[in-house]
Parts: structure tokens; C-alpha cells; sequence
């Protein structure tokens, strides 16, 4: 079974769970952007969690079916139609033989997820079906899709659940607030530093793409300017570079660095930050390492719950 | 919470986030402490626990990156600590020198002329000082397959680009402070170019996907055009 692309939309890719076990070689994971969206969508159609599914921008893109299929769409609000009617988000629905799926613009959110059941037949790159853009390899021919690309699905799976009961849709809705943790170079940071940075909203700035989320709004500085030996950057960290703007590393950043971190988005909210599109406001809370855990292993239950896993 | 916490000497195990682990050797670019990072390093590889997802060396620190549901900090850190005394005593042994072919031409070399200027050197006598050290891998970073190498004669050390280029071509070789390496891929760039290798550096189909791995030790050597054009049109083209 095939999928035609008519049109990419903004910037669509390839994309799964990430490409580990190759930092030490410069590679960073890449992977789905809202990681959480992008399981819930593959679990909606009957896929394992983690097989490839699309990952669309801030506008989604037009699909050609050549067979019917059973595709599900989660994250972002988007405006989806097949034809005159809408097409309803966190729900597995049919689509019939020579159907066109054509998906809008995001109201709320950056980045909708579309998984079909089957799951895309990407060759696999360092054991990842993901697009690692700047580095041109991975998903589809390691680009994000053009029009007229054609994309192959294989056939498989059996639905769990159909659609998210609704009560569980506020957990994924776009939350203007992360939890962080203190980060390695903590210590360079005054306390007047940490007041600032967790008392008072940021911009994500319009630089802002799957490499790292520029951050406008109070300056924090270290205490003094010294060099930081060059060392591993972990998912989410926040950066601060000389201009004392926040930059929160993100699934495409580099896999090391050399400006001090003073924060990092805990793996819970990892989603969250893959739902931020410029010029959304958000804010910064500090937990600790065992509430980040906490947190955690609250979402995945949660998960496992839903779909009985 | 901040897990501090002595392994032999001077070592320093902190959060760097809910899901890694930073451990610190020191703070200085030496290859003594490097020998300690990879030490652990090449103990964590060998370990091949599937609850750990990416170690990340630095110049004097080891990243490692966790699954969070499957292992806390307090029992990767003990983990640690096993391994960082176990791996301590090992010497390593693998005296692996891997020859990377450079052509010093001019039109590689964009800024050759003015490296020789900055270090009142002639063009020849620039090449043997870039092609005669034994350059250690201290890490790769930046993009896939850029690594940060330790050796550059001091005479060779040159200010980086005051603007950077918006493309540099694949296997561009070029120096940065006290810095030198290849650029993998094209991609934008503020060092100062003085020459090019035919040698694909990063081959995401390839096994391993870099010509260089961390701990690895290396040297440029001279190759005329000539030679380049051959070795070049034998290999594939640099990625594009």
C-alpha cells in the first residue's frame, strides 16, 4: 500500500522513537518531537508504540490513499478534512480506497502526529526510521517530504481502543509550563540567576526548530564569564550562551556543547516542548530529580492504562 | 539534589538531568584525563547495558544518558564506580594511528595563505607542521563525525573566521585557535580552511558511520591534487 504526498505541508519528516547508542559519535537521536503524541497515534491504530509515523509543522500536509487504511492523528489542533467533512484528532478512523486527507493548519501546538496502521516501511539508519534533517540521512531519503513523494505502509495490527477517552485529553493539552531540573553547571548560577529564571514567562522566539528553542525574556548570566570545557549535552538541556537568553536543547541539538547548563526539562515534559511554537509564552518550575520520577512514572502508567498494555 | 561523591581522585558524579548522568574528571584538556574518560568510556561500551542509551565523552567528562523508568542516578552511579575502578588500571593498548590524506592545494586551502602569514611560515613549512604530529580524538561532537582533536602546533594556532562561511564543502580541513579538524559535511563554518581530504569522514550507511572514533589517535599526510582527484573519484563524493 502506498501514500502519495500532494503537499509536505511546512515541514513534514519521518520520524520515531530516536536513534540511540551513536552520541559518542557526534549523532544526536532525533525522534519525535512530542514523543507522547506520537505513541498515543500509533497505539490508536494498533501499532507498536514506537514504529515510524509522520510528524507535521505548524501546517499539516495532503495525503493521497491509495488503499483504505485506518489512520489515527494526535498533538497539535489541527484542521483535518477528507473532503468537506472534519476528521476527528485521537481517534482510529477508516479512510476508503483513493481517499485525500488533507490537513490544515495548527491552532494550538506545533506538531500533529499521523500514524497508519502498518506503520511506514522506512530502511532503517543506525537501527532509526527517524529524519535527521541536518545531517541528510534517516526516514525518507533523510529529507522532510516534498510533493510527489511516495511513501510505502505495511500491513499489519489490530485496533485496541479506538479514540483517548476525553477526560484524558487535558493531560496533552498545550501546557505553557515546564518542569525542570537544576542542571550540571548549576553552580555558576547566582540565586538572583534561578529567581529570574523561574519567576518570570519567555518567549520561544521565531529561531526556534527541532535543534533547540530560543528563549526572549530576562537575561540570566553566570556569576563570571570563565570557559566551560566542552562537554555532553543532555535532552532538554537549557543553555545559557553569552547573551544570557535561554536556548533549551532539543531532539536535533548538537551532542555536545560548551556553554554552562542551568536547567533541563524533565523527560516527562519532553512533549511539551514539542508542542511550543513561536510566540508562545512559557514558564519554568523547578522539581527535583525524584519528582521528575514521580512524574514519569505517573504519565506512563497513565499510558498503559489507556491501552491496556 | 546533587549526588557528589569521590571515585579514586577527583572525580565528580552529578544529575545533569532526570535521565543523565555527568561524571568529571577534571577541568583541563589533557591527554591524562582524557585516558580516564575513555577508560570508563570503552568499561560502559563493553557493558552493553540496554538501560543505558548514549554516552557522550567530552574533553574531561563522560555524559551518560538513561532510561529513567529502568535505572535511578543513586544505582548508575554505584555502576560507575564499579566501573571506573575496574577500567582504572587498564592501560589502553590499542595503538590505533589512522591516517587521514590531505591536499594542502590553495583552492582547498582558502585561508592557507593567510595561516602562513599569522605564522610567518612558508606554504610547505605549514603542511609539515600540520602533517607532523600524532593528533589525539579527544571526542566527537558538534555534527556527526566532528572531532575535536588535541596536537595543533602552537606556531599553527590562528584566530577563527571574524565571519563565518555560509558553506564549506565536505572533508575541509581547517584550524580554529588551537584547534584543528574536518568538517564532515557542508555545512556553514567559522574556521580557517588550508586544505581538503578525499576521505569520506561520515557514511551513515557504513559501519561504524565515522572514519573516527574517540580515543583514537591520528595523522594528516600530505597528498598532492593529483592523487586527491584519484582517491576521491575511488571513494564515493563527500556527502553532499
Amino acid at each position: 500500500m502506498t501514500i502519495r504526498v500532494a503537499k509536505p505541508g511546512f515541514f513534514t519528516t519521518v520520524q520515531d522513537l530516536g536513534r540511540y547508542g551513536y552520541a559518542h559519535l557526534g549523532i544526536s537521536p532525533a525522534g519525535a518531537a512530542d514523543p507522547l503524541s506520537f505513541r498515543i497515534a500509533n497505539l490508536l491504530v494498533g501499532n507498536d508504540e514506537s514504529v515510524p509515523a509522520l510528524e507535521m509543522t505548524l501546517l499539516g500536509a495532503t495525503l493521497e490513499f491509495e488503499e483504505s487504511a485506518i489512520v489515527a492523528l494526535t498533538g497539535a489542533t489541527c484542521e483535518c478534512k477528507l473532503g468537506s467533512a472534519s476528521v476527528p484528532a485521537n481517534t482510529a478512523f477508516d479512510l476508503p480506497a483513493g481517499a485525500v486527507l488533507q490537513c490544515g493548519s495548527m491552532t494550538s501546538g506545533a506538531r500533529c502526529y499521523l500514524a497508519v496502521q502498518g506503520g511506514f516501511h522506512i530502511p532503517l539508519v543506525m537501527g532509526s526510521a527517524s529524519t535527521f534533517v541536518p545531517g541528510h540521512f534517516g526516514g525518507f531519503k533523510g529529507r522532510r517530504l516534498q510533493s510527489g513523494d511516495v511513501l510505502q505502509v505495511r500491513q499489519h495490527g489490530a485496533l485496541r481502543i479506538r479514540s483517548l477517552p476525553t477526560d484524558s485529553l487535558d493531560r496533552l493539552c498545550a501546557a505553557r509550563l515546564l518542569r525542570v531540573t537544576k542542571g550540571p553547571q548549576q553552580d555558576w548560577f547566582a540565586p538572583e540567576a534561578f529567581e529570574k529564571l523561574f519567576s518570570t514567562a519567555y518567549i520561544v522566539s521565531e529561531q526556534s526548530d527541532r535543534t533547540g528553542l530560543r528563549l526572549k525574556g530576562e537575561v540570566v548570566r553566570p556569576r563570571e564569564h570563565s570557559e566551560l570545557l566542552t562537554d555532553g549535552i543532555p535532552l532538554g538541556a537549557i543553555q545559557v550562551p553569552q547573551d544570557g537568553q535561554p536556548i533549551i536543547l532539543f531532539v536535533d541539538q548538537q551532542t555536545t556543547g560548551g556553554y554552562p547548563k542551568i536547567a533541563n526539562v524533565i523527560a516527562a515534559d519532553v512533549h511539551r516542548v514539542g508542542q511550543l511554537r513561536p510566540p508562545d509564552e512559557v514558564g519554568l518550575v523547578e522539581v527535583s530529580i525524584a519528582e521528575a520520577a514521580q512524574a514519569l512514572g505517573e504519565q506512563e502508567r497513565w499510558l498503559r492504562e489507556i491501552f491496556a498494555l | 539534589m546533587q549526588i557528589s561523591r569521590g571515585v579514586g581522585n577527583l572525580v565528580k558524579i552529578v544529575p545533569a538531568s532526570d535521565s543523565s548522568l555527568l561524571v568529571v574528571f577534571g577541568n583541563a584538556i589533557s591527554p591524562a584525563l582524557h585516558q580516564r574518560v575513555m577508560s570508563l568510556f570503552h568499561a560502559f561500551q563493553s557493558w552493553q547495558d540496554p538501560r543505558i542509551r548514549n554516552l557522550h565523552p567530552g574533553y574531561a567528562s563522560l555524559l551518560i544518558d538513561f532510561d529513567p523508568l529502568r535505572l535511578t542516578h543513586d544505582e548508575l552511579s554505584s555502576i560507575v564506580q564499579q566501573l571506573a575502578v575496574a577500567s582504572d588500571s587498564v592501560v589502553d593498548t590499542r595503538a590505533n594511528v589512522v591516517t587521514i590524506p590531505v591536499c594542502y592545494d590553495i583552492e582547498f586551502g582558502s585561508d592557507l595563505l593567510d595561516v602562513a602569514q599569522h605564522a610567518g611560515l612558508s606554504l610547505d613549512e605549514v603542511v609539515r607542521q600540520h602533517s607532523s604530529p600524532t593528533y589525539l580524538v579527544y571526542f566527537l561532537g558538534f555534527s556527526p563525525g566532528f572531532v575535536y582533536l588535541g596536537g595543533l602546533p602552537e606556531v599553527l594556532h590562528a584566530p577563527r573566521l571574524a565571519t563565518p562561511r555560509p558553506s564549506i564543502a565536505g572533508g575541509s580541513v581547517g584550524i580554529a585557535g588551537s584547534q584543528t579538524g574536518i568538517y564532515p559535511v557542508d555545512s556553514p563554518g567559522g574556521w580557517r580552511l588550508i586544505g581538503r581530504t578525499p576521505v569520506r569522514m561520515f557514511d551513515p550507511e557504513a559501519t561504524p558511520p565515522t572514519r573516527l572514533q574517540p580515543g583514537d589517535r591520528m595523522k594528516f599526510s600530505p597528498i598532492d591534487r593529483a592523487t586527491f582527484e584519484d582517491m576521491q573519484r575511488a571513494a564515493e563524493a563527500p556527502l553532499r
